[in-house]
């Protein structure tokens, strides 16, 4: 298929339409604004309800509406308008409805700016809002990956009847790369028997979250762990890069973990043995892959490369679960880490610190 | 042979409702049941609950329902109108839910003219956390949050929800009812059918405003707080139609 070329933030809203999604709900907010744009035009060309809401508070419940009466639905902010939608995220993941959120990240906290960081993942990855919640979080690394992706988020989200949360920065929303697009889905949405629809002869659904009486409420949380412990189970995914022999391991995902590939290649060509873990799910952490690559017994550190003062390290921590020494460099604010200083602290490591 | 002449409307669950005794919750959900029954929309009617003493709702009508986070029920009515837009919306909203947290997305409901029927019932108390100030508290009423009196230089004035969204040009039909005796219950029946109605008819954005009674946090027993509502509420948030539908005031 021939290559097309297309900014991300539009790769999101074309691959939400051919995943079958018909309905965004959001409000205008920088880094992410063109997808926005791109669906205020798109929707109409294909009988779909694009609605520029009164805040991110309304959009994010718009979305809640629309999900619950059966459709594919989306909205998209970045940070600030992201912490604004948590109520709705956490109400969404309690009455276990399926929908996906775009969050292109800017600089924080507060308002900060527009430039592109990584320091959302605690939010990200913790559930986000109020309450015992998980979402599934996807990571692409380039415009093609966006695309891609964003299918899969959508299948995800009716797979677990759970929000799935996609997380990029200004970077990757505003930067132009070739791809190919994918065919577009049937979007014939299966049967929703739990969808408050108007019951038209059928029994009634409630599309609720509240749980007055502690022991159906407890009852409702261990079914979302239940459901949570699979995901984790069955959902994690990551792309291992030159890990063959690697002796230091970085990880990075999204915008760090391209430039990281730069550093991997950099160091292979100096002879150093350096590889990549990047995980592509935030959320299930992909576990698996330290798992995997610790039975190796060739690696000495792992070194987490991020764009925020250090959030995915503790995951990083968790799954090497003190196995290996665990390292952190970090660019903040929206200043990007360059290869060459990223390759210094490689050669620190390799070079100076005793296995 | 007995003929049977009064049956419970199918739009509403048998169960017993858990209002206070002497509140008009119950009245006012019944009137909207009997409405949709008698509409013939029941089986695509979808309702949204609030947050407060409504939040049950979801319990006691037996159409399709959602309960919605607090404020938010016109943003998720919005949501599934434009999803199911064949089907019938209404949200059912308190004074706190919709003129206090929830007055951006009232506003901008009605502003895009969703075809959506509101219910916004009106006791100047918040109910369900234990009585305190709401934005229709009147001037002087004593609260849990104002123990001496709303005063206007500190907690600020009243808002008249009708007054206000009937000036907005998505609004089709804006009225304010009271169900405090049979006469007031028998006209809040005929505007909640309208509202729904207007839906209908594809017209607009329709909201009547319901005057209800909170004996438990007045603090009077249920006949008293009829007569305060009578004496009272109506006197600063007057009965009527705010705005009809276009077609019908030529008409007048």
């Amino acid at each position: 298929m021939a290559k097309v070329l297309m900014k991300g933030n539009e790769a999101f809203g074309e691959g939400a339409i051919r995943a079958g999604c018909r309905f965004y709900f959001g409000y205008p907010i920088t880094p992410q604004s063109e997808l926005a744009h791109f669906l205020a035009k798109r929707m109409p060309e294909v009988g779909g309800t694009f609605l520029q809401a009164e805040s991110e508070l309304a959009s994010i419940n718009m979305v809640f509406g629309a999900a619950g009466a059966g459709a594919r639905a989306m909205t998209s902010s970045s940070g600030p308008g992201i912490s604004l939608m948590q109520e709705g995220i956490s109400f969404i993941a309690c009455a276990e409805l399926p929908c996906v959120i775009v969050n292109i990240m800017r600089g924080g906290p507060g308002l900060g700016n527009i430039a592109p960081v990584q320091s959302d993942y605690f939010q990200a990855t913790r559930g986000g809002g109020h309450g015992d919640y998980r979402l599934i979080v996807l990571a692409p690394s380039s415009v093609q990956e966006i695309i891609d992706l964003i299918r899969e988020a959508f299948d995800l989200a009716e797979k677990y009847l759970n929000p799935v949360l996609m997380l990029g920065d200004g970077l990757l929303g505003q930067m132009m790369e070739p791809m190919e697009l994918n065919e577009e889905k049937n979007f014939f949405i299966p049967p929703r028997p739990w969808a408050a629809s108007g019951r038209m002869g059928g029994p009634k659904r409630i599309i609720n979250t509240l749980y007055i009486v502690p022991e159906e409420a407890e009852k409702h949380n261990l079914k979302l762990n239940q459901k949570y412990k699979k995901i984790e189970a069955n959902e994690q995914r990551w792309e291992n890069y030159q890990t063959e022999g690697a002796q230091l391991v970085l990880v990075a995902f999204g915008t760090a973990a391209r430039i990281c590939m730069g550093v991997v290649d950099y160091c292979r060509d100096q002879g150093l043995p350096v590889g990549l873990i990047r995980p592509i799910t935030l959320w299930p952490f992909p576990v698996k892959a330290f798992d995997s690559i610790l039975s190796l017994d060739t690696v000495h550190y792992f070194l987490s490369v991020e764009m925020s003062t250090g959030q995915m390290i503790e995951d990083v921590r968790l799954a090497v679960n003190g196995r290996r020494p665990v390292f952190f460099y970090g660019r903040y604010g929206g200043m990007l880490p360059v290869l060459t200083d990223v390759v210094k602290e490689v050669k620190k490591l390799l070079l100076e610190e005793e296995p | 042979m007995f003929k049977k002449v009064f049956a419970r409307t199918k739009a509403l669950e048998d169960v017993p409702f858990h209002f206070c005794p002497g509140c008009t919750h119950g009245i006012i959900h019944r009137l909207i049941a009997e409405a949709i029954e008698e509409l013939n929309i029941f089986e695509q009617t979808i309702g949204v609950c609030p947050v407060g003493c409504a939040v049950f709702a979801y319990n006691y009508f037996a159409c399709d329902i959602f309960q919605a986070a607090h404020g938010r029920a016109p943003a998720v009515a919005t949501g599934i109108k434009r999803a199911l837009p064949d089907r019938v919306v209404f949200t059912y909203q308190g004074d706190g839910d919709l003129a206090a947290i929830g007055m951006g997305e009232i506003i901008h409901a009605a502003a895009r003219g969703e075809k959506i029927s509101v219910f916004f019932i009106n006791n100047s108390v918040y109910g369900m956390t234990g009585g305190q100030m709401a934005p229709t508290t009147l001037p002087g009423q004593i609260t849990a949050t104002t123990p001496y009196g709303r005063d206007r230089e500190i907690n600020g004035n009243p808002i008249k929800v009708c007054e206000m969204l009937s000036v907005i040009e998505g609004t089709a039909y804006v009225a304010r009812v009271s169900v405090h005796n049979p006469a007031s219950i028998i006209k809040a029946k005929k505007a909640i059918k309208k509202a729904f109605q207007v839906q209908l008819r594809g017209l607009g954005f329709a909201l009547v405003e319901i005057l209800s009674t909170c004996p438990t946090n007045w603090g009077l027993s249920p006949a008293e707080a009829l007569n305060w509502l009578a004496e009272n509420l109506i006197a600063y948030y007057p009965l009527g139609d705010f705005k009809i539908p276009k077609e019908e005031a030529k008409n007048v």
